[in-house]
């Protein structure tokens, strides 16, 4: 069965975001950026799939800037067989990026959709969802553990107090949780050998998909800021302020 | 019109971040609605209908429901939007199962989800974290249904008694089919929920093992009444169990007193925390960012201050 796997260019999660002045966005120029972390981990799912021998080709795919090629290059420098990218310059939306996986779905038609449960940039956490949604299938979101047999598959959720487990029959998406896996190192023979996996370039017009944003973004601020409090010599001092200045205990 | 909460609860009872998202719905103007979708959850409805400010309960009787399976859940939720017309907004919490609910919700409806929101600006505007806590977007949703999940911590708690609302069957949608339980591990514990305890005692990679991250913290989260938190690298390193993560990616918490032991304060971890009343730092090193957000910074060995706290509470 045939694997896709989303992935999407965010801002390096080792980098922190910066306000522009005016206000109108995060600060985007000149930082590094990278592939969402939860979409690595997705990645690294799909190519063990593979590895195992239940997937028989993984198909990456990214939507966004030119850029996002070198996203698509990484997840093929992983393992994944080839590569399609929906370019636009356009701001996408989850709505909007689900509609353009759908479709690219509809064409490819994969058993099994993986991407990772949220972007560390919008930190919506709704695009598997969506997807799930508008192709009809079934969802195994937050997932911790993936186990494919008999035309179904088993996802172990992440959910508020433990795991849950549910069966989806194919085809199915799931979305990763932070330890489903961890993503391997990628090696410099598998970046060569990625540079000549196929990447193929789509519009959003290709695949009849109208992305116009649905959110309007009126203005971008810093969080308030909390300012650092006072060091304390011990726990005794600790004690006090707790009970007499904070009153909190 | 009127706004339509989507109950979380375990057909028993109805679960706090509901009464978070109650208070969101208010503000959205309108009557507010709550959805309890369950099976054998009278208790579940007659429990939401003593929130105050709901002015009706809908429940949903069906098997499909039992487990609050997305595609179920999801359809329910569609069939009264569409079907009743009388929905502007619909609110859910935004907990593992709301975030899992509400953009199948979204998209059936092709409309688009504001997640996580903190304030309620006016009925279509919102303010909404985004990088982690590190900007603050504020977002005007153009689409005739607005689905919505709300950071519990943004909001305060509705009353869960005081109120009267009827509570009203509305027939069950068939079961949507290629999705069914298997099971759970839920962890029996007898400490407050992390996302709605008032005091939460939370551990760091510094305590070095599981046996210790126990052996230390448990006492004093005892002695105060407190939920057992953890830093993403302790549960990286099997200290804690993966739902005690506060951070980015794991629980938003805000709790009255919230007390890292050992945790340097990375700003995935921070953007989980950093809205607690009053933060307590206990850290050997003096440069920890962790300091930099608390009403009060403790330099030093956390094996010596910790046990030295919960003897002198």
């Amino acid at each position: 069965m045939k694997v896709m796997v989303c992935t999407k260019r965010v801002l390096d999660y080792n980098v922190k975001a910066r306000v522009k002045a005016d206000g109108s966005d995060v600060d985007l120029s000149g930082v590094k950026m990278s592939m969402n972390p939860f979409d690595e981990i997705a990645v690294e799912e799909a190519v063990r799939l593979k590895e195992k021998g239940v997937a028989t080709e993984v198909i990456a795919v990214s939507c966004g800037v030119t850029q996002c090629q070198e996203t698509l290059r990484t997840a093929m420098a992983i393992g994944a067989d080839r590569a399609i990218l929906v370019e636009t310059a356009e701001e996408l939306q989850p709505l909007a990026v689900a509609k353009l996986l759908k479709a690219l779905a509809d064409k490819e038609q994969p058993q099994l959709v993986i991407l990772g449960k949220q972007a560390i940039d919008d930190d919506c956490n709704q695009t598997g969802q969506m997807l799930a949604a508008l192709a009809g299938w079934p969802q195994g979101t937050f997932a911790s553990k993936v186990e494919v047999a008999d035309g179904k598959v088993a996802v172990t959720r992440e959910v508020d107090g433990g795991l849950e487990t549910v069966s989806l029959t194919l085809p199915a998406v799931v979305t990763t949780d932070l330890r489903l896996n961890e993503p391997r190192y990628v090696t410099l023979p598998n970046i060569m050998k990625a540079k000549k996996k196929t990447l193929d370039v789509v519009k959003p017009e290709d695949l009849g998909v109208d992305v116009t944003p649905r959110i309007k973004t009126l203005k971008v601020s810093e969080p308030p800021k909390r300012g650092a409090g006072v060091k304390v010599p011990d726990v005794a001092t600790l004690v006090d302020k707790l009970k007499n200045e904070a009153k909190v205990i | 019109m009127s706004i339509l909460v989507i109950a979380e609860h375990d057909n028993a009872q109805v679960k706090p971040a509901t009464l978070n998202t109650v208070t969101a719905a208010a503000a959205c103007g309108g009557d507010v609605h709550v959805l309890v979708a369950g099976h054998d959850a009278g208790g579940a409805a007659q429990a939401a209908s003593q929130i105050a400010g709901v002015a009706k309960v809908l429940h949903a009787d069906a098997e499909g429901f039992a487990h609050g399976l997305a595609e179920n859940v999801a359809a329910q939720i569609v069939a009264l939007v569409n079907d009743t017309k009388d929905y502007s907004h619909v609110l859910l919490p935004a907990t593992a199962s709301g975030k899992n609910i509400g953009p199948r919700v979204a998209a059936l409806l092709d409309v688009a989800q504001v997640s996580d929101i903190s304030k309620v600006v006016s009925a279509d505007t919102f303010e909404r974290p985004i990088y982690a806590g590190n900007a603050i977007a504020t977002v005007q949703s153009t689409d005739a249904v607005k689905v919505i999940t709300v950071r519990s911590t943004g909001f305060d708690a509705a009353a869960a008694t005081g109120g009267s609302a009827a509570v009203e069957s509305v027939p069950a949608m068939a079961a949507a089919g290629g999705s069914s339980f298997v099971g759970s591990e839920i962890a029996k514990l007898d400490r407050p929920e992390l996302t709605s305890a008032k005091i939460i005692v939370s551990g760091g990679r510094a305590l070095g093992s599981s046996e210790k991250f126990h052996e230390v913290l448990e006492p004093l989260a005892d002695k105060l009444g407190a939920a057992l938190g953890a830093s993403r690298a302790a549960v990286d390193a099997g200290y804690a169990p993966n739902d005690w993560q506060v951070g980015q990616t794991g629980k938003i918490v805000a709790p009255q007193l919230y007390i890292a032991a050992g945790i340097s304060g990375a700003i995935q971890h921070l953007a989980g925390m950093k809205d607690s009343k009053v933060i307590v730092a206990i850290n050997k090193d003096p440069e920890a960012p962790i300091f930099s957000v608390a009403d009060y910074g403790l330099e030093a060995d956390l094996f010596e201050a910790v046990p030295e706290l919960t003897g002198a509470l």
